[in-house]
């Protein structure tokens, strides 16, 4: 759609951007404030320039977090987004069950995050849980409060069962915008099962699956509720992730200097780790910009 | 191939449900049974974990407060973000695309860091331990989100109307409400389900906003650990009462939910 040129259209932005300017710009620029300098208590504070910076950049444990942040990420997306494709084709399309297997796997989507982290808490536990129990009558070795190693697995599964649905209910909706008309011609040329999905499905869902991957990059960089319910972190530092390594400066040690220029650090690595993405796939949108999408 | 199909997605189900199926589970039991024997029935059948709940004011007073934010913060970020939404659909303006990209990256913002500066801003404008500062909160990422989805839905409606509508003397305002509004109602309900859904799920800013009055009751369910141990019946019995909001808000826009989740833009 071919917009007007219109300033006046600001008048109709113009609350909302108060609104959230407000809660944003506020707490950013204050963060921004902490970063330069080191406080001692309301009144006593200097100016320290880009000190804290030079001090977080050297620091081994906010390297070794960030690593198992991105290692974490990884994980994430390498198991989330083929999941979610796959399940997003074995849904049902019409009647009854299609409604009642949208709002089964939207589910885990509602649950607030702490609650999450206790629903895991309790399932993953040897003695009262299902999970846990499970495992451990089987003869497998399990038990995510003193082996990394579980603890770890543990937070990932969490992640897969929250989450994957997100991916999978954006590719349906994905699925269902594809024209019959495509799967009829697929059909007159023979195409293979796989050549369906690979030359009609998987464009059509390009759309989606960046808003998927973006989304779930986004939110499992930044994940801190549930790991904290379910593990508090530990054993050790296996699932001691950014946020709360940051919070545990912040809050716990009263570091707010270093803490907050590394947030802004950390701020800057979402932002960017984002944009590259976007751009390379723009980019590659119209580097191929035969395949026009009809709408 | 249909049948490999539809065992794959019961697998899947019973995997998403198979915890929550738990947590219903043990809500029923009693904490002798719960730390007993493992039992995948409730032998001695029981409500009072929920009876314990809405029995007492400072739990139920939780679920209270939550529903009231989450309906402050659906109400305004939607009168704020449907003309927002409208110019963005509609007009180029200077710097249109620099303040979508702004709205996004707030989504960006690790809130565990932000924590500290909230606390700070909040206290000092005096609302602290207000519903209003948790709704005001949220809006920082509900409203990109609603704003997003709702020019989704506004670019599929052709402006054609909108010059027919001005041409028969409609001012802006009652184009809008008459007539613009009914014709995105599905976009709406949608924006509102997922306004609520990531008010509702949201914890770290909701607990450091309020401390007594407004307390939300993912903070509250902390309170089950007392100096007897995990209280795990009742703790099991809050978890399941925070879920059923959620079926029930769904329930309303299911048919519209799958074109919602794509952000209107499928």
């Amino acid at each position: 759609m071919n917009k007007i040129p219109n300033n006046k259209a600001w008048w109709l932005v113009l609350p909302m951007f108060l609104l959230v300017a407000f809660s944003a710009i506020i707490p950013l620029m204050t963060v921004v404030n902490y970063s330069l300098q080191d406080i001692f208590d309301q009144n006593t504070a200097y100016f320290v320039g880009v000190e804290w910076y030079q001090e977080v950049l050297r620091d081994t444990r906010l390297h070794d977090s960030l690593l198992r942040q991105f290692g974490f990420s990884f994980s994430v997306l390498l198991i989330e987004i083929p999941l979610g494709i796959a399940v997003a084709l074995m849904m049902p399309t019409r009647g009854w069950q299609a409604s009642a297997v949208l709002i089964l796997l939207a589910l885990p989507l509602l649950i607030p995050w702490n609650v999450v982290g206790t629903i895991w808490q309790v399932f993953a536990r040897g003695d009262i849980g299902l999970f846990g129990w499970t495992l451990n009558n089987l003869g497998i070795d399990y038990n995510y409060t003193s082996n990394p190693l579980d603890a770890w697995l543990t937070v990932l599964l969490m992640d897969v069962w929250h989450w994957t649905s997100l991916v999978a209910l954006l590719c349906y909706s994905g699925l269902r915008a594809i024209p019959d008309a495509y799967y009829q011609a697929a059909k007159i040329d023979r195409a293979s099962r796989w050549a369906v999905f690979r030359y009609i499905q998987l464009p059509r869902l390009k759309n989606v699956l960046v808003i998927g991957v973006l989304l779930r990059f986004m939110d499992s960089f930044m994940i801190y509720t549930e790991p904290f319910v379910l593990t508090g972190g530990g054993p050790g530092n296996s699932t001691t992730f950014l946020s709360q390594t940051l919070t545990q400066m912040a809050i716990g040690q009263f570091d707010i200097g270093p803490a907050a220029a590394f947030s802004l650090v950390y701020f800057l690595i979402v932002l960017l780790v984002s944009w590259l993405f976007f751009t390379t796939i723009t980019h590659m949108e119209k580097s191929d910009s035969g395949s026009k999408y009809d709408k | 191939m249909i049948n490999r199909r539809t065992l794959g997605m019961l697998i899947y189900l019973i995997f998403v449900l198979l915890p929550i199926y738990w947590l219903v589970n043990m809500s029923f039991k009693t904490n002798e049974e719960i730390l007993g024997q493992l039992t995948l029935w409730p032998t001695n059948f029981t409500f009072d974990n929920y009876i314990t709940i809405f029995t007492d004011a400072s739990w139920y007073m939780g679920y209270v407060n939550s529903i009231t934010y989450v309906a402050m913060n659906m109400v305004i970020t939607l009168l704020v973000s449907l003309p927002a939404a409208y110019a963005f659909s509609r007009y180029k303006f200077v710097g249109d695309k620099h303040l979508f990209f702004w709205l996004l990256s707030n989504r960006m913002a690790p809130p565990a860091v932000f924590l500290l500066p909230f606390f700070q801003l909040y206290s000092s404008v005096g609302l602290f331990d207000t519903h209003l500062a948790v709704a005001l909160a949220h809006c920082l990422f509900t409203i990109p989100l609603a704003v997003w989805i709702l020019e989704g839905f506004m670019s599929g409606v052709p402006r054609e109307i909108d010059e027919t509508a001005y041409i028969d003397g409609y001012s802006f305002g009652r184009f809008f409400i008459k007539i613009f509004i009914p014709m995105i109602r599905s976009g709406i309900g949608v924006t509102a389900f997922f306004t609520f859904m990531f008010s509702w799920v949201e914890l770290l800013l909701a607990r450091t906003l309020t401390s007594v009055d407004a307390k939300p009751i993912s903070a509250i369910m902390t309170r089950t650990v007392g100096a007897a141990g995990i209280d795990w019946g009742v703790l099991a019995a809050a978890g399941v009462l925070t879920i059923l909001p959620g079926i029930l808000v769904i329930w309303f826009v299911r048919n519209h939910v799958a074109k919602g989740f794509a952000l209107g833009r499928v």
